[in-house]
C-alpha cells in the first residue's frame, strides 16, 4: 500500500502508460480506495485537457500565409539593422 | 503566393549560402518560405496576432544576426522554430502583471499521515463547451502566466507544442529528468489554479 504523497510521484509515468505491471496494480488498487485521489487524477486530467484545447483555439484564425505587410516590415527592419 | 514561397523549392543549400553572403533576395526567401508556419507557432503560444506578429519579426532579426551561429547540421527550420519558440516564451514572460506565484502554494496537500487532502470541485460541461467561452480562455491563459516561467515553459513545450521529452531538454537546456518532473508540477499547479474559478465545486 502507499501513500496519497507517495502516488503523488507516479502519476505521470501511470498518465503515460510506463509504469510497470506491479507498479500500476498497487497505484490503481490506491485509486479504488481513495476518494482524493480520484477526484484529483480526474480534475488534473480535466486541466490538461483543458490547457491543450485553449492553446489549440486561438482567439484569431491562423493565417495560412505570412501577410505581407508583415513580410515587408521584417525586411525593413533588416535593411534599419544594417546600416 | 511567389514561387520563392513554395518551400519544396527553396534549395537549402544555395539558401544558406545567400543567407551568409548578405544576399537580400535569400533574406526575402527565408522570411516568405518560413514566416507562415513561424507565425503559426507564435500565436499557439502567445494567443494573438498582434503578439504573433511582433514574436516573428523578431525572430527573423535574430536569424538574420545570428545566421554565423547557424552550423547546418539540423535543418534551416528546426533552427527557426527553436528561435521563435523562445520569442514566444520572452513574450510571455513580458506579459506577466503580478509577481510569480510560488510554485509550493500551488503544489497538492498532503495530511500528516500522507493522506491527500483534496476538495471536490470540477464542472458539469464538457472541455469543448468551456473552451468555446473567450472567458475560459482567457482564464487559462492568464493562469499559465501565473506560473513560475520554468515550470511554464514546460507545460507550453510538452503539452501545446507537442515537443517530446528528449526536444524540450534541449529546448529549455535542462535535463530529461527535470522536463518530467516541471511537467508534472506545472500541470499540477495550473489545476490549482484553476479551482475557485473553472473548476468551482460541483452544484
Amino acid at each position: 500500500m502507499i501513500t496519497c504523497r507517495e502516488l503523488e510521484d507516479f502519476i505521470a509515468d501511470y498518465l503515460d502508460g510506463t509504469l510497470p505491471k506491479r507498479q500500476r496494480f498497487v497505484f490503481r488498487f490506491h485509486l479504488l480506495l481513495c476518494r482524493e485521489c480520484r477526484d484529483y487524477l480526474t480534475l488534473y486530467e480535466q486541466t490538461i485537457a483543458l490547457g491543450k484545447a485553449v492553446f489549440h483555439h486561438p482567439d484569431e484564425p491562423v493565417p495560412e500565409d505570412i501577410p505581407e505587410d508583415l513580410v515587408r516590415a521584417i525586411l525593413a527592419a533588416r535593411g534599419r539593422a544594417k546600416n | 503566393m511567389s514561387s520563392l514561397a513554395d518551400e519544396s523549392q527553396a534549395e537549402p543549400l544555395t539558401l544558406l549560402a545567400g543567407l551568409r553572403g548578405g544576399d537580400e533576395r535569400s533574406y526575402e526567401e527565408l522570411v516568405r518560405c518560413y514566416g507562415g508556419k513561424m507565425l503559426s507557432v507564435a500565436l499557439r503560444i502567445v494567443g494573438n496576432l498582434e503578439d504573433a506578429r511582433d514574436c516573428v519579426q523578431d525572430a527573423f532579426l535574430q536569424a538574420f544576426k545570428h545566421i554565423d551561429r547557424f552550423e547546418g547540421r539540423s535543418s534551416i527550420w528546426t533552427w527557426l522554430h527553436r528561435i521563435v519558440v523562445n520569442s514566444a516564451l520572452l513574450k510571455l514572460r513580458a506579459r506577466r502583471r503580478r509577481p510569480e506565484g510560488f510554485l509550493d502554494d500551488l503544489m497538492p496537500s498532503f495530511d500528516a499521515y500522507g493522506c491527500r487532502i483534496e476538495h471536490r470541485g470540477g464542472t458539469q460541461e464538457s472541455i469543448e463547451t468551456l473552451v468555446s467561452r473567450k472567458e475560459t480562455r482567457d482564464a487559462v491563459r492568464r493562469a499559465i502566466e501565473e506560473l513560475p516561467e520554468d515550470y511554464r515553459n514546460v507545460l507550453l513545450l510538452r503539452d501545446v507544442l507537442e515537443l517530446d521529452t528528449s526536444e524540450t531538454a534541449e529546448y529549455l537546456q535542462i535535463n530529461p529528468g527535470a522536463v518530467k518532473t516541471r511537467h508534472h508540477r506545472a500541470r499540477a499547479a495550473l489545476k490549482k489554479l484553476l479551482e475557485g474559478t473553472i473548476w468551482m465545486g460541483k452544484s
